[in-house]
């Protein structure tokens, strides 16, 4: 009854932490390994132009709906200008404005996307688009071709891709000979695609963007066609003719307007570079969090100071160092002094390395022990003499550092960090074992005791763990859920099944 | 190692993680430790209930009572002196009478006023207490032990352990000083543990640490068949014991004394558990028996003849 309550809550505290930590890793994206690594892009617009004498304004359209990418950061750089940004008919557009300028001009518009699967278009359903105006000729050769495409087509995805199949022909379409010359640009099919269409009474708009493929520097912005089917917007390449969203596509702006226009000025040149590279994922995860209105990252540990986050790396692992005791009291049965002391001296082992933690405690301790020896002589009251002890500790370990600095062996100088109180009452304790019950048993308390520290140290020391518990705090409801499972571990320790020998013996006898 | 933990389980072996949480914990309310971990106290409650208990002779509770400590044995060469919380022996003192001035401890050793003056306040300050809190220390008797032990055992005082479980006395042992114990009691320093014969009083043999003995170390004298005088009393003040704290599973220490006959030591609420190697056999075989068939709301005569009949060594698997 008692033991199923406990079952029953350490169930709840893992359930609890596992789907925290799940929500956290799956949905925002914090990184479960440490220094892992996020792709993102850099694209950077760069749109010069030639003022006029009068006031000139540039206007660029930025990226707004992105399916696929989130938008991290943006930023506008200019000289001079006046920024503003504004929503505009197709997503929105930036305008720089001055009064007077000379001289070439060159504004600077910067993005950082990333790759979010879980941005969609959350457009909403367009309204039936207006018949194109068209003179009487164009009209009925429009009409035929509509009416042709129909013919051979299901649905408005196989219409559209009937569609664009003519126009590729170009030349040889008898229709389409009438609307493109031999010029014509993708953009300028993509174009006329969406006058059919809207003469076919489907919502379509040309979408302008990049391709991030694995490309460095400058990059021409490429066409597709969107198409709603009545449900949902789908993707057409004007060319190949393939449909959906290619996956390293970024939609810059969408509709016929170039990317950019100047107002007052000549000479618009604008050149787009995408430049990749890698971001802790930890930044993404938390601007992720940010945008999705999640809490988790405003109250997350990242969310304090520098210093704070530092101390608290260390300060999460304590539990791990106390499971670690725990672990090695409960069911391996070693013996220590104090029951956490091996932690904080497993601590003390994270500033000076294990080996050399392990040569300064011992040589604290052992001198430690000497000068009790000899206080123990002179009779002093108990608190009067840990005093002397502490004191003591303390001059020793200054020693120890001046020393070794002296000589040159940095690792002795972090012996400043270990828990002197506390080796100062391991040192009395020690010495009442060592007294009452001998120096075999103090050693071995003491040995335990290092052992227990290193142990604790190493796992510990674990990179991966420290990042996990620093980065999902929740986790330490898992070490909570297996201390309240151990509390009520009632089998044998490890080392009792040793101490039990002779009974064993008598029972294998007894069986024979 | 499954299979050796399986084994264990099988021979009714009772491990610490199983004492502490099944037994300890269930049956030994926190509030109730005082009474025996304070041995001034039990000392009291044992005098009430009319059990016997070595003569308490003084109490030195402050530094300045040390000086006292000659008028409290004004007459009396023999005394001991025992911190109140002390633990496992520690801190215990036994003077068995003075030469030139000085005390001589049981062992031999002189020691000067000085020397105890810094013992006692040391023991008054906590250095024997657990946790270090200020402590008392007991003076009292010191137990002249019968000579039936002088033959399997080194100096100091033999003492007898009965765990008692809610009143049903359920293993014993006598546990008999070494040279390498320095004439303590105590199992963990080296003393002799022999297991006893619950239903008859007579010891079987011995242990050292882990390893068997039959015979004592230091005087080659066989352990085992040694009828342990005042059996009766020992299982009675045992059982009544439970009645003085209403602790569920305890240790219970006696001394037998020459002239005075078994006399309480002290209890102990979380007994260790070599008493299983001292008698070869386990704990929880016991514990589940009584478990099982004792009736708790049983008077100490009829739990000790229940105890005499289901324990009588060796207890086997039913």
């Amino acid at each position: 009854m008692n033991n199923r309550h406990i079952y029953f809550l350490a169930a709840v505290l893992t359930v609890l932490a596992l789907s925290m930590f799940a929500y956290k890793a799956k949905m925002l994206g914090f990184p479960v390994m440490p220094q892992q690594q996020t792709q993102i892009w850099t694209i950077e617009a760069a749109v010069s132009f030639t003022p006029g004498p009068a006031a000139v304004k540039a206007t660029l359209r930025i990226p707004s709906l992105t399916p696929g990418y989130s938008l991290m950061d943006e930023n506008f750089i200019s000289r001079g200008f006046g920024v503003t940004t504004r929503p505009a008919a197709a997503g929105r557009e930036a305008q720089w404005a001055v009064r007077e300028a000379s001289g070439p001009q060159t504004v600077y518009y910067r993005a950082v996307v990333y790759r979010d699967p879980t941005r969609q278009a959350e457009d909403t359903t367009p309204a039936f688009p207006e018949a194109p105006k068209l003179d009487e000729a164009s009209r009925i050769a429009m009409e035929g071709l509509i009416a042709d495409v129909r013919r051979q087509s299901a649905d408005v995805a196989s219409f559209t891709t009937e569609l664009l199949r003519h126009i590729g022909q170009g030349q040889n379409d008898p229709y389409i000979r009438l609307f493109l010359d031999r010029t014509a640009t993708p953009s300028d099919r993509a174009h006329l695609a969406t006058i059919f269409l809207a003469g076919a009474q489907i919502p379509a708009r040309i979408a302008h963007g990049v391709n991030l493929r694995d490309r460095a520097g400058a990059v021409q912005p490429e066409v597709l066609l969107e198409v709603h089917d009545g449900v949902e917007w789908l993707y057409f390449n004007p060319q190949t003719l393939q449909q959906g969203l290619p996956p390293d596509f970024l939609i810059w702006w969408r509709g016929d307007e170039s990317i950019a226009s100047v107002e007052g000025g000549s000479g618009l040149d604008v050149t787009v570079a995408v430049q990749q590279s890698l971001l802790d994922s930890m930044l993404v995860a938390e601007r992720r969090a940010e945008r999705s209105g999640s809490h988790s990252a405003e109250f997350s540990l990242f969310s304090l100071p520098i210093a704070t986050q530092a101390v608290y790396t260390v300060l999460l692992m304590i539990p791990i160092g106390a499971l670690v005791i725990m672990f090695l009291r409960n069911f391996i049965g070693l013996k220590t002094f104090g029951t956490f002391m091996p932690v904080l001296v497993a601590l003390a082992f994270r500033e000076t390395r294990l080996v050399w933690g392990i040569v300064l405690f011992a040589i604290i301790v052992s001198l430690g022990l000497l000068i009790r020896f000899y206080l123990e002589k002179l009779r002093l009251l108990l608190v009067p003499r840990l005093t002397c002890v502490l004191t003591v500790v303390v001059l020793l370990m200054a020693g120890i550092s001046v020393l070794s600095h002296r000589l040159g062996l940095q690792p002795g100088l972090s012996i400043a960090l270990f828990p002197m109180v506390i080796i100062s009452m391991t040192i009395e304790r020690m010495s009442i074992v060592w007294e009452e019950r001998g120096a075999y048993e103090a050693i071995q308390e003491g040995t335990g005791s290092l052992i227990v520290a290193a142990v604790a140290y190493l796992v510990m020391g674990i990179a991966w763990l420290e990042h996990l518990i620093f980065v999902f705090p929740e986790l330490l409801l898992l070490v909570l859920a297996a201390a309240l499972l151990v509390g009520r571990y009632t089998g044998y320790r490890l080392l009792e099944l040793r101490r039990f020998k002779a009974l064993q013996e008598d029972g294998a006898r007894a069986e024979t | 190692m499954l299979s050796r933990s399986r084994n264990l389980n099988a021979l009714g072996v009772l491990g610490l993680n199983r004492r502490n949480g099944d037994y300890i914990l269930k049956f030994n309310p926190r509030r109730l430790y005082p009474l025996v971990d304070d041995k001034l106290q039990t000392k009291r409650l044992a005098i009430q209930a009319g059990i016997a208990v070595p003569e308490l002779y003084g109490v030195i509770e402050t530094q300045h009572d040390i000086r006292r400590l000659p008028e409290i044995v004004h007459n009396r060469p023999e005394f001991a002196l025992k911190p109140a919380h002390g633990s496992a022996g520690d801190g215990i003192v036994v003077i068995a009478g003075r030469s030139a001035g000085r005390y001589r401890t049981i062992s031999g050793a002189l020691l000067d006023d000085e020397f105890l003056s810094h013992h006692l306040s040391n023991a008054i300050n906590g250095q024997f207490s657990l946790g270090g809190v200020p402590d008392v220390v007991i003076v009292e008797y010191m137990v002249r032990f019968s000579a039936l032990f002088e033959r399997i055992s080194f100096q100091g005082v033999p003492d007898v352990r009965v765990i008692v479980f809610r009143g049903y006395p359920i293993m014993a042992m006598v546990r008999l000083p070494t040279r390498a114990s320095h004439g303590k009691a105590n199992l963990h320093q080296g003393a002799v543990g022999a297991g006893i014969d619950i239903a008859t009083g007579v010891t079987l043999d011995g242990v050292v640490g882990t390893e068997v003995v039959t015979h004592h170390p230091d005087t080659s004298n066989p352990v085992a068949g040694l009828q342990i005088p005042d059996w009766d009393v020992i299982l009675d003040i045992s059982a009544r014991c439970y009645e003085l704290t209403g602790l569920g599973y305890i240790g219970v220490d006696i001394v037998l004394d020459r002239d005075l006959g078994p006399l309480v030591l002290e209890l102990n609420a979380r007994p260790g558990l070599a008493i299983q190697i001292a008698n070869r056999q386990g704990l929880l075989r016991r514990l589940q028996i009584c478990e099982q068939r004792a009736d708790f709301a049983a008077s100490a005569p009829g739990r000790i003849d229940f105890s005499r009949r289901e324990f009588a060594h060796p207890v086997m698997e039913k």
